[in-house]
């Protein structure tokens, strides 16, 4: 026990309003008073008091126990990403600590709410190299938004209201509150007071008018506008904001891989997907913009390729609510810092009614083109074998309204260039870092977020055996996620830049998998298996029809290649349509 | 071009907050060239004083980044010729009738006098020390460490204190608002 805590002397006397409860009901009980109802995790030594706590409050919290705290974290992304709130996890010590990371440096990077509370060996073992004992704080200080250690039962509501204030306000992201065992154990006087102000944090800006009078003098001189729609909009609830603004404005507009299903698929003014394996038109027009509005996204490499070249003929008018973000990466002529939800109402009434038809018709023409040579041959039911691109269309055609979750690779670009999207929240994707068996796990978090939408999942080969542990929590909990494997033998990314980039040499990308029939038979989950063109839709519906999960194996054509594709580091006018 | 810069950095005082700052360093791949941190004249605030030599855009970005931290208050990055910069140096040297001719002629102060040798220092800008390190060499310097370096700005004001006015203003608001 260390000094200054839960000092159990009998004269005091506990005070009325305040009930005297352990540190571990201290926790369950902020995160009744923060609305948490559902959370992610896996036990272990230094974490039992709160699994104890917990045990009182399993009508209240639903518990969804993982298989491996990297799904845990995972989970809780994919339920904050469908849901709309901050996911919520808990793991021990050590190696359920360590196992976080990856989501965390994810979570951070894709600027997801989650809290993750970790145990910690008792604090007078802190420094010793205990069992099961590491410097959490350290390890995650680059992958968190914040984070904090509690060694004393009574600081434990204050860490966590923190805790939840952080993650989800600004630029969401990551927080990490490391309870000490003894703090859990500790007794305290429970008093839970939501935060909304820390001097040293200040997350939304105040919008300058300067600023956006500038952005609308550009938005109403400018002749070839494009916008550049960002996860920042959907995070920010901005959706109804965006759409005035560029239905008054007129203006194209493309979304990056997290923006996607900000703007409905077939809004008119929607001209396809950024990036490396983005849409044709919003990458070939890019050089021909003169001015690009860049709304709550960051330039990324993956959106921007070569980014001294990026809108090199255009003025630059970035939206954005993280300071750190403005000029980072390309240069804004103005920067509109502050909450979109705010800004873009400001803007929309000060341009004027525009009408950029003719405009919009260069990008239908390039669409047409990417039609023609890519899509339509990617989606047509021929050939020798099922192809990825004809299978994620004919999911699409019948899940019309669906959550895509994607794992990353080929089926992650496939699903998010042929998926349709009528609403916001429609697509959670491992965006920055790149997470490979994020999938599985994030499809669970999605549909226990949004119970009442279907999730499909897209995940290759590769990727589904990262994370194919987790099949058991599908079973445990009655998750009713929809997986459509993708199965070509091949971890088909690399394999597709070792075809392209590095002489065909297929160095290791190729695998020998396992019956995956028998792994969804051992996990009770219905499977089936297609191979021909003819049995695709069939097999489609019958996924549909089926309560619960699915697991729809698609066996697919071994060596097929995504495009369009920008090679890295060039030019998005670069971008190859073979 | 590689350019000189002072970051002045106030956080609250909180386990493990100069660790995050470092992070933003290393995650760019910037070297730290000398580092300082105390409390500031504002209780509870801490100041650290930082030099780096890097292109003033990754420097910019940096100071960004650190902003960020969820402790850190305010971050200002200046150039040399925009603050008083000062350093201590303490000089352990073999006694001779030449180092004592230089504690005249520069200004040193003797905080110790052994049989053997002398301690010195000198608080100055950084170049004035190392030229007295020099003129001391040949005399035999048996030790020498020297602080980081710490920077005051040449203008009027204290920046910080605009910012925490801010601050305060916007908590009373939300305090009234509730």
């Amino acid at each position: 026990m260390t000094a200054g805590f839960s000092d159990n002397t009998p004269q005091e006397t506990p005070k009325n309003d305040f009930p005297r409860i352990s540190g571990s009901e201290a926790v369950i009980r902020s995160f009744l008073a923060e609305g948490v109802d559902t959370i992610f995790g896996y036990p272990g030594g230094a974490i039992i008091p709160v699994y104890d706590a917990l045990y009182d409050y399993r009508d209240k919290i639903n518990h969804i126990l993982v298989r491996h705290e990297q799904c845990a974290i995972h989970a809780a992304q994919g339920y904050a990403r469908a849901s709309g709130r901050t996911g919520v996890c808990i793991v021990t010590s050590g190696p359920g600590a360590t196992n976080t990371v990856t989501g965390l440096a994810d979570a951070l990077l894709d600027s997801t709410p989650v809290v993750l509370i970790s145990g910690q060996v008792g604090s007078t073992l802190l420094g010793t190299d205990a069992f099961q004992e590491i410097n959490f704080l350290e390890i995650t200080q680059s992958v968190t938004k914040w984070n904090c250690q509690v060694k004393r039962a009574e600081d434990i509501p204050a860490a966590i209201a923190k805790a939840f204030y952080i993650a989800s306000s600004g630029r969401p992201g990551p927080v990490v509150v490391d309870i000490t065992k003894d703090a859990q154990a500790g007794m305290m006087n429970f008093d839970y007071k939501p935060i909304n102000f820390i001097r040293s944090y200040q997350p939304y800006a105040d919008i300058e008018e300067s600023q956006i009078l500038e952005a609308a003098r550009l938005i109403n001189l400018s002749r070839k506008p494009m916008a550049l729609v960002g996860q920042g909009v959907i995070l920010g609830g901005a959706e109804q904001e965006l759409k005035e603004f560029l239905e008054k404005s007129g203006i194209p507009a493309a979304a990056t891989l997290l923006g996607l299903s900000a703007l409905p698929s077939d809004h008119p003014q929607y001209v396809g997907m950024l990036g490396m394996h983005g849409n044709y038109a919003p990458n070939i027009k890019n050089r021909d913009c003169d001015l690009l509005i860049a709304i709550g996204m960051r330039f990324d490499d993956r959106v921007t390729g070569d980014p001294s070249k990026f809108g090199i003929n255009a003025k630059i008018i970035h939206l954005e609510i993280d300071p750190a973000e403005i000029n980072k990466l390309v240069y804004a002529d103005v920067a509109v810092l502050g909450d979109v939800k705010q800004s873009l109402p400001m803007l929309t009434e000060k341009i004027s009614q525009r009408d950029h038809t003719a405009w919009l018709e260069e990008f239908h023409a390039c669409y047409n083109i990417e039609r023609e040579d890519i899509i339509e041959p990617a989606i047509e039911r021929k050939g020798a074998h099922l192809r990825m691109g004809e299978v994620v269309d004919a999911v699409a055609q019948k899940f019309d309204d669906a959550i895509l979750v994607t794992d990353v690779g080929q089926q992650q670009m496939f699903a998010s260039r042929y998926f349709r999207f009528k609403q916001t929240r429609s697509i959670i994707t491992s965006g920055g870092l790149g997470t490979m068996g994020f999938g599985l796990p994030a499809a669970i978090g999605a549909k226990i977020g949004a119970p009442n939408r279907e999730v499909c999942l897209f995940v290759g080969d590769g990727g589904l055996q990262m994370t194919l542990q987790e099949l058991g929590t599908i079973f445990q909990s009655e998750v009713g996620v929809k997986i459509i494997l993708m199965n070509n033998g091949f971890l088909g990314m690399v394999r597709q830049w070792q075809e392209l980039f590095y002489d065909k040499r297929y160095s290791f990308t190729e695998l020998t998998n396992p019956d995956f029939e028998l792994i969804a038979k051992a996990n009770h989950i219905p499977y089936r298996c297609v191979e021909r063109h003819e049995e695709l839709d069939d097999a489609v519906s019958e996924m549909q029809q089926s309560n619960g999960a699915f697991l729809l194996e698609v066996r697919v054509e071994r060596e097929e290649n995504v495009f369009p594709m920008v090679p890295a580091g060039q030019p998005v006018e670069n971008i190859r349509l073979e | 071009m590689d350019k000189e810069f002072i970051i002045t950095i106030f956080s609250e005082n909180t386990v493990g907050l100069l660790s995050q700052i470092t992070t933003v360093f290393t995650h760019r791949n910037v070297n730290i060239e000398s580092i300082t941190a105390s409390e500031s004249a504002i209780d509870g605030i801490y100041k650290h004083t930082i030099m780096v030599r890097n292109d003033e855009d990754k420097v910019a970005n940096l100071v960004k980044q650190i902003e960020k931290k969820i402790d850190v208050l305010k971050v200002f990055c200046y150039t040399p010729n925009e603050v008083v910069l000062q350093e201590l140096a303490l000089y352990k040297v073999k006694r001779s009738r030449n180092v004592e001719d230089l504690v005249r002629r520069h200004n040193v102060r003797i905080l110790d006098i052994h049989d053997e040798y002398i301690v010195l220092e000198k608080t100055g800008h950084r170049d004035e020390i190392r030229e007295l390190y020099k003129m001391l060499s040949p005399y035999g310097v048996i030790q020498f460490v020297c602080s980081g370096q710490v920077a005051i700005i040449k203008s009027r004001s204290e920046l910080l204190d605009e910012y925490l006015s801010v601050v305060n203003e916007k908590q009373r608001q939300l305090n009234s608002t509730k």
